[in-house]
């Protein structure tokens, strides 16, 4: 595999997505780095390369395409659009590994298809069409119908609340659900400090207000006399992140769990439109692997469809491509206004690594 | 002419005690003359040639194989190389040069006992003030990965390069992630660590360079020390 090879297969990429209807756009290769940590949070240090201007502050290599493109999308009004880019992006690599820090990356982003079935499917379509002779396992996902189960727990808005914010961290999570549920006494509901009696208490310093500590107090007495989440709907959860299986098998398991969640059932009819809408741009759905699991590991901005395509080389390092739905992320960078988005990457060297039978390095 | 090159803190209690235990194992640092105190040599061993130079700029050297031994703190050592790189091994501990790095939340926040709690915190400070919760430190790398692992969110770090414990009371931090010796500092600043807030705990360490040029005589001069002082060499190092 040499440079030239890559950018050439990349080159086909990028002119069957315009093929498709995408503008081809670039983007800078300097972000903000504000943004980039409000958006991914301090551990984006650790895998971007920073760099500062001492007038203008500090700047990340751009570590991916999508929140620039979606910056790009909503500082312009937010208009629907297909666009398609090629290009490098870079990641900080531990020293051990031999995984480069720059890698090309060719993408597709649909914006403001208000039919995002039609859309998810165009662009999952897409993607098989063009993947389909490297025979890779492919996986979909989708975010929405966790969020859906942790909406069904009959319980107070705090606790779910609390859920929905770690649904990426999956110890948190475990944690808070354990906690919730009683299965231990959980630490994050300790009734905060046991002072000794007659022992002065301490001026208060820092932003943080007295309010903000005594809502915080009353909310861990309420917690702690807040009744657990039942077992059936712990159970029910559980049986939602953990599900596995194809695409028809998951449908006819998650209907089955709207007994006991039953906030599942329109995320389901996404769901289903989805497997439709990818049926009638005749993708083969019959074998296709879904796990709800996908995409709680990968990038917080995706909040509905997502997926991977994945070669035995590549398995725990980085897929060949992956994408998904981030209609919130719009949001956040249009200052409210939301506009529906999904889009996905490929990656070339990975790609023509593994059709070379070499392994990407972990 | 010397060969091996021994780091040593230039300055302070570190220097005194690196001195002190280099002494306890037969290499007497003499110094050049009064007025440089940051030359000398060792009377113990002649093919050792001590280089003073602050603490924190030891990993780095043995890093770079500028340096072949050194005596510096773990924290320092492991801040500096934070992938634990395979370039630096540390051979033994000292017993002096004791320091925790903890994170630390003001006194008066009765509902904040552990990172948990802090977790917490954080989400609700978001959504008050509108941006994340700052932590200061000077230990950056050590800091976000121990968060990292406690999958704390929506928080940030702010640089602190010293009187990190008045940054809560200057309002640039809301928390504060550093050394302490005795925690007497954090207190008298109106400070409290959090019951799970130890980072790392740390000491001096002697600690050996794999990348420096070890040449066969500086090999048996380093095989001489570890028997005196007592510890065993690991695989590959001097070779």
């Amino acid at each position: 595999m040499n440079a030239e090879q890559v950018r050439a297969r990349a080159e086909q990429f990028l002119s069957r997505f315009t093929e498709a209807g995408a503008v081809h756009v670039e983007t800078a290769v300097l972000q903000p780095a504000d943004l980039l940590l409000d958006l991914y949070g301090e551990d984006i240090r650790a895998r971007a390369f920073v760099t500062r201007d001492p007038v203008r502050g500090e700047f990340m290599l751009r570590p991916d395409y999508t929140v620039p493109v979606a910056r790009m999308v909503m500082e312009t009004g937010g208009r629907p659009a297909r666009f398609a880019y090629l290009g490098p992006v870079w990641r900080m690599q531990p020293p051990d590994s031999d995984r480069p820090a720059e890698t090309l990356q060719v993408g597709y982003e649909i914006f403001g298809n208000g039919d995002r079935a039609a859309a998810d499917a165009e662009l999952f379509g897409l993607f098989c069409e063009l993947l389909a002779p490297a025979g890779l396992t492919v996986t979909v996902g989708d975010m929405g119908i966790l969020l859906a189960a942790v909406d069904s727990l009959e319980t107070h808005d705090r606790r779910k609340a609390a859920l929905r914010r770690h649904l990426w961290r999956p110890n948190r999570f475990r944690r808070l659900l354990d906690g919730f549920s009683g299965a231990r006494p959980d630490e994050s509901i300790r009734p905060g400090l046991r002072r000794e009696s007659g022992d002065q208490s301490p001026p208060l310093i820092g932003l943080r207000s007295e309010a903000e500590i005594e809502a915080r107090l009353a909310e861990l007495a309420a917690e702690a006399a807040s009744p657990p989440v039942g077992p059936a709907q712990v159970k029910g959860l559980e049986a939602v992140l953990n599900l596995r299986g194809t695409m028809t098998s998951a449908l006819a398991e998650l209907e089955e769990l709207t007994g006991v969640l039953p906030a599942l059932s329109p995320a389901i009819d996404v769901l289903s439109n989805r497997r439709d809408a990818m049926r009638s741009v005749g993708i083969n759905i019959d074998h296709l692997r879904f796990s709800t699991g996908h995409g709680r590991r990968s990038m917080e901005y995706y909040d509905g469809f997502v997926f991977g395509f994945e070669s035995p080389q590549t398995r725990g390092t980085v897929p060949v491509a992956s994408g998904g739905r981030y209609d919130a992320l719009t949001g956040i960078l249009g200052g409210g206004t939301t506009v529906p988005a999904v889009g996905g990457v490929i990656r070339p060297e990975v790609l023509l690594a593994c059709k070379e039978g070499a392994a990407w390095p972990g | 002419m010397a060969g091996l090159k021994l780091g040593i803190p230039a300055k302070g209690r570190l220097r005194l005690a690196a001195v002190d235990w280099l002494g306890s194992v037969g290499l007497t640092v003499i110094p050049a003359d009064s007025d440089r105190e940051y030359a000398g040599h060792l009377s113990g061993d002649s093919r050792i040639e001590p280089v003073f130079l602050p603490a924190s700029e030891i990993p780095g050297e043995l890093d770079a194989g500028q340096l072949h031994l050194g005596v510096t703190g773990q924290d320092l050592i492991r801040e500096r190389l934070p992938f634990r790189t395979t370039r630096v091994a540390e051979l033994l501990p000292l017993g002096f040069g004791f320091a925790e790095l903890v994170i630390a939340v003001p006194d008066a926040w009765a509902d904040v006992v552990s990172v948990d709690d802090l977790d917490a915190v954080a989400g609700a400070f978001r959504n008050v003030h509108g941006r994340p919760l700052r932590i200061a430190t000077k230990y950056h790398n050590l800091v976000r990965s121990f968060l990292a692992e406690r999958e704390l969110a929506d928080y940030r770090l702010v640089d602190s390069q010293g009187a990190t414990e008045a940054t809560v009371r200057n309002l640039t931090a809301e928390a504060i992630a550093d050394i302490t010796a005795t925690g007497q500092t954090l207190r008298a600043n109106h400070l409290r660590i959090l019951d799970d807030g130890m980072i790392l705990s740390s000491q001096a360490v002697l600690a050996a360079s794999h990348s420096a040029p070890w040449r066969g005589d500086d090999r048996s001069t380093l095989l001489g020390l570890a028997d005196r002082a007592g510890f065993s060499l690991p695989v590959g190092l001097g070779t």
